[in-house]
């Protein structure tokens, strides 16, 4: 086995380890941690359906983003629903036999890559050409966009351009699945799309990625509008009950 | 306005985003509170020894009891859609009054202490320290928010900035800086129940001047209680409405739909307020303590009902909070929500012909409605969805026959705040307060251009006294800014019943 494997299945072993146990942590501190007061943006739903209403319609239309600001939300829908259709793509690359419906979109996973390389790179160009965008973009949001206009290009890149041997590649992964370890080709657009994968991966828990998890604990918008007739009280705050006058 | 050392400034043809301007508004800042007006309210004197370790400290505190915090912090994407949205940066072009970049004050001191990316790549993801330069930000652009909640309408995972500005300022309180403005305030409420520091003697005096007022132009004669017991209702209203116009014409109003339903009502001198400054300084504790003056009274005067008066951020501790800090309410009559808004009173008793309106009588006004921030973002009315934007406008209507609504993009849940809000509302901000009601006075523009408006609503005391103020910097009659109870008042057809 060559040296090449070795280290890049060392490297997804401890991505996914990353990801997994660096989500389960933050997603953990969003959970336990209480909500003081009852903070929904209203007008909000008066009943949990409505509330799960909201949501979807949040993390599926980016229905805030909309009534926001246009360019933004048809750039981040050309990015997030081209980034959806690229990952049900490479869903064929983990399953054997692929199942029906992830052949089926085989060829809308590459257009849902064009879709998202060139909404990342409208998104870029807000950051240089906005001033107001401009000043509020840190140099972690350029690499972030970087980091993924790279592994969009690449990967867009080995279907037109510079082909890799796409069955090893399976194999490789499925290997990876089954703790089989298999050699994975050594062809350059390949290792760098792979290696920045992972590194998405590994940063994942640590960046502004974490508002993936975060839209579904955003208390402005989970919260179901009862105040008045349900009492909400946080568990630190129940002490002070005994201490009033009254 | 002979004294300004600023500039009002221009409408903006286009509504077009103001150039950036770095440092625009970095020498405004309220007058910072004294060793007497932080004592009161547990705090220390002044600024503390190791300040800096301390605010670190009471930041991991916080994150400890709020999700909003903690999910807030970490999920801003830095997109952009917040940065036009804040009337202090579209009156102001200051950058820092982007939400965004307000948040980021606080959010880089978070990377820096708080996650392992600002720990070990602080310049990469923009962590900085807490340190004199910072502080001083927190102080100038935390008190550059009204906490009005506009931007979190806008942002795609509803990051509100007012929690995020409530965090930085109940952390520099617990270091000991805290605003002169709310601090003394909030000092004067403990000891005497409202924030104009009015005692009891005094109400009762002004609410009989009241009474006679009312009675020399009705020749009804309408009843002002103070600390009646056994009244079905206790009327929490802002001590505004005690004394200073446009506020007491609403206070009027409450009286006369009151005595015309034939609703026993009082006002208490030991809670004799409904604003809650506790929720501008974003302290629980005070807001606690603040808002059980209201339990105690409806306890001691045994009402069976709850009622606020015209009130914005007050309404939001009261449908949203009051629960949860003096709840439960199972002493009151369960038939009614508790607390209800004056408005849902009125509105229903104009409904079921509890109460009847002659809307010509306000034939010589054109309406506009201001929805408040507060109201508008933070709570409801009437038990429907979007109830808050419905009934003040319905009530409006039923006692004004000309009512036109501004452009749709600053009412309902996108109104702009009227400049003053979040513990703003102090003469050492006049600066940032007329900035900040810009874009309110541009679309008011509108409709007294193209509709003939004449007077403009609210239901806020910080509204009505805000735009009091500020609206002859633009060019517009202070008196223009009237109570929706004050329309009420003059609209409401007095006597018995049966007359009418």
């Amino acid at each position: 086995m060559s040296v090449l494997t070795i280290a890049y299945a060392v490297l997804f072993y401890a991505a996914t380890a990353i990801l997994i146990i660096g989500l389960v942590v933050k997603i953990r501190s969003y959970i336990v941690t209480p909500s003081p007061l009852k903070i929904p943006i209203m007008p909000a739903p008066m009943t949990r359906t409505g509330v799960v209403f909201r949501m979807m319609r949040e993390v599926t239309f980016f229905e805030s983003l909309f009534k926001s600001n246009r360019w933004i939300w048809i750039l981040a829908v050309l990015f997030h629903a081209g980034l959806l259709l690229a990952l049900a793509r490479h869903m064929r690359y983990f399953i054997e036999p692929a199942w029906g419906w992830v052949v089926f979109i085989q060829p809308f996973g590459i257009y849902g890559g064009m879709a998202m390389v060139a909404g990342l790179l409208g998104l870029w160009a807000r950051r240089f050409l906005v001033e107001r965008v401009r000043y509020i973009s840190s140099p972690s949001d350029h690499l972030m966009l970087a980091l993924l206009v790279l592994i969009g290009a690449t990967g867009l890149g080995m279907k037109f351009v510079a082909r890799t041997d796409i069955v090893q590649v399976k194999i490789f992964f499925l290997g990876l699945l089954r703790f089989d370890l298999q050699p994975l080709p050594a062809d350059g657009p390949l290792l760098i799309h792979l290696g920045a994968v992972a590194t998405l991966m590994i940063v994942f828990p640590f960046s502004k990625l974490l508002h993936v998890p975060g839209v579904f604990f955003s208390p402005s918008r989970t919260q179901v509008d009862d105040a008045r007739e349900k009492r909400h009280l946080a568990p630190w705050a129940a002490h002070m009950d005994a201490d009033r006058e009254a | 306005m002979a004294d300004q050392t600023f500039q009002t400034p221009a409408f903006r043809e286009l509504r077009d985003n103001p150039k950036i301007q770095d440092d625009a508004m970095a020498h405004s800042q309220p007058f910072i509170a004294k060793p007497e007006h932080n004592e009161p309210l547990g705090f220390p004197g002044e600024l503390v020894d190791d300040w800096e370790e301390k605010a670190v400290a009471k930041l991991g505190d916080l994150l400890e009891k709020n999700k909003a915090l903690r999910v807030y912090l970490d999920s801003c994407v830095k997109c952009g859609a917040c940065t036009d949205k804040c009337h202090y940066f579209l009156g102001t072009g200051d950058p820092k009054n982007m939400p965004v970049a307000r948040q980021d004050l606080l959010r880089s001191v978070y990377r820096r202490h708080f996650t392992t990316a600002g720990k070990l790549f602080p310049k990469l993801v923009g962590a900085k320290e807490m340190n004199k330069e910072m502080l001083d930000d927190w102080y100038k652009y935390f008190h550059q928010c009204s906490q009005c909640r506009r931007c979190s309408v806008f942002c795609p995972y509803g990051i509100d900035t007012a929690e995020i500005s409530m965090a930085a300022r109940d952390i520099m309180d617990h270091i000991g800086v805290g605003t002169k403005y709310s601090n003394e305030i909030l000092a004067k409420v403990h000891v005497i129940g409202n924030n104009l520091g009015l005692p009891g003697p005094a109400l009762i005096d002004t609410m009989e001047g009241l009474e006679e007022d009312v009675e020399d132009e009705t020749g009804i004669p309408v009843k002002y209680p103070v600390d009646q017991e056994g009244a079905d209702v206790l009327l929490i209203t802002p001590s505004a409405d005690f004394f200073a116009e446009p506020h007491v014409d609403g206070l009027i109003g409450y009286g006369k739909v009151f005595h015309q339903a034939g609703i026993n009502w009082t006002v208490s001198s030991y809670a004799s307020e409904a604003a809650n400054f506790a929720m501008f300084i974003g302290s629980y504790e005070q807001m606690h303590k603040v808002s059980n003056r209201i339990r105690k009274a409806a306890l001691d005067l045994g009402v069976k009902r709850i009622v606020f008066g015209e009130c914005g951020h007050a309404w939001r501790v009261a449908y949203s909070f009051l629960n949860t800090l003096a709840g439960p309410w199972d002493f009151l009559d369960p038939k009614y929500p508790v607390p209800q808004h004056i408005l849902e009173v009125t509105h229903e008793l104009i409904q079921n012909g509890g109460i009847k309106l002659d809307a010509s009588a306000n034939d010589d006004k054109v309406l506009t409605f201001h929805d408040s921030c507060n109201v508008a973002r933070a709570t409801s009315m009437g038990n429907m969805e979007g109830g808050q934007f419905i009934i003040p406008r319905e009530v409006i209507k039923a006692s004004v026959n000309k009512f036109v609504d501004m452009d749709p993009q600053t009412t309902c849940e996108k109104t702009f705040c009227c400049g003053g809000g979040g513990g703003l509302l102090t003469d050492d901000l006049m600066e940032l307060r007329v900035k900040g009601a810009l874009p309110r006075m541009e679309a008011l523009k509108d409709v007294i251009d193209n509709h003939g408006v004449t007077h403009m609503a609210a239901i806020c005391a910080i509204c009505k006294s805000q735009f009091t103020k500020v609206m002859p910097y633009y060019g517009f009659s202070m008196d223009m800014i009237v109570s929706v109870h004050q329309l009420v008042s003059e609209a409401i057809q007095m006597g018995a019943k049966e007359d009418i």
